[in-house]
């Protein structure tokens, strides 16, 4: 079944504060195997301008991905689960994710589209630190299979 | 941020240095653990092959975050990705045996851009087959 249109422009409320782990970090850093050192050592992030080591441009997703749930399993809009592939993906930073921030992501439904049967769901997260700026806005489409015939 | 290429030094055309990124199991559980996702398509076989994938796949967020290092790696500074975006056309998929797979990566220069930033086009292959589409990052730099 088609998802409800009506929900474009939909706009959840901000998740509670992620704070981002210094050791969360090194975690993401090592288990995609990058040894850049502005990800674990405080004086290589400090040397290329930045406060405190940084994450990995991916390492958001997972926190905007918790937030977009909240659309995702939103009762009213429906959509199944079961059926969703990851279909698009993209970043836009205003800066980094440095360690010690506290994120806060708004969810807004950009888009909702129906093709050959998949439903295609665009989420918007804007991240915001706990001062209010924008760190970084995330786009994640999600298309949800067309069920198949019985 | 600073990033180690300089604006003047490159023009459109210029190509980053590939790389390759190998990827088992192992990685996969380890990627799960730290990303937080644990769907099962990504270690359980018998889930996978459940709903109808050749195999266990990779992360499509893992094959993302190793496309950009070909990008960080030539900066420097990974905090000179301004945008990042990709789409999945394809998954890698992982067997179960001693070599796992292979996502090889390419880019190239292929837009100058305000403010000392470049759009870098991206290319990643896995199994003969392009994995990702679309795949763009905009980078700063000196």
């Amino acid at each position: 079944m088609a998802l409800d249109q009506s929900f474009v422009g939909r706009t959840y409320p901000p998740t509670e504060p992620y704070e981002v782990g210094r050791e969360k970090i090194r975690e993401f850093a090592e288990a995609v195997g990058d040894a850049n050192p502005a990800y674990t050592d405080t004086e290589a992030a400090k040397a290329l301008g930045h406060p405190d080591v940084i994450a990995p441009p991916t390492f958001v997703f997972s926190v905007t991905f918790r937030a977009a749930g909240q659309v995702i399993a939103d009762p009213q809009l429906g959509l199944d689960y079961s059926r969703v592939v990851h279909g698009d993906q993209k970043f836009a930073y205003s800066r980094p994710v440095r360690a010690g921030d506290r994120l806060s992501v708004t969810s807004t439904i950009e888009a909702i589209k129906s093709m050959a049967g998949n439903d295609i769901l665009d989420i918007r997260g804007e991240v915001h630190d706990e001062a209010g700026e924008h760190v970084v806005t995330t786009w994640i489409k999600l298309v949800a299979r067309a069920a198949e015939e019985a | 941020m600073t990033a180690k290429i300089s604006y003047s030094d490159v023009e459109v055309g210029t190509e980053l240095p590939a790389q390759s990124f190998p990827v088992d199991r192992a990685t996969l559980v380890r990627y799960a653990g730290a990303s937080g996702d644990f769907n099962p398509i990504h270690w359980n076989e018998k889930f996978a092959k459940e709903v109808g994938l050749p195999d266990v796949i990779a992360h499509g967020m893992f094959t993302m975050a190793e496309a950009i290092r070909v990008v960080t790696d030539w900066t420097g500074d990974p905090g000179a990705v301004v945008e990042y975006g990709v789409r999945f056309t394809k998954p890698v998929v992982v067997p179960n045996d001693d070599k796992g797979a292979l996502i090889e990566v390419s880019a190239k220069v292929a837009a100058k851009l305000d403010d000392n930033t470049v759009r870098v086009d991206l290319t990643a292959i896995s199994a003969g087959q392009k994995v990702l589409g679309m795949s763009r990052a905009v980078v700063r730099l000196a």
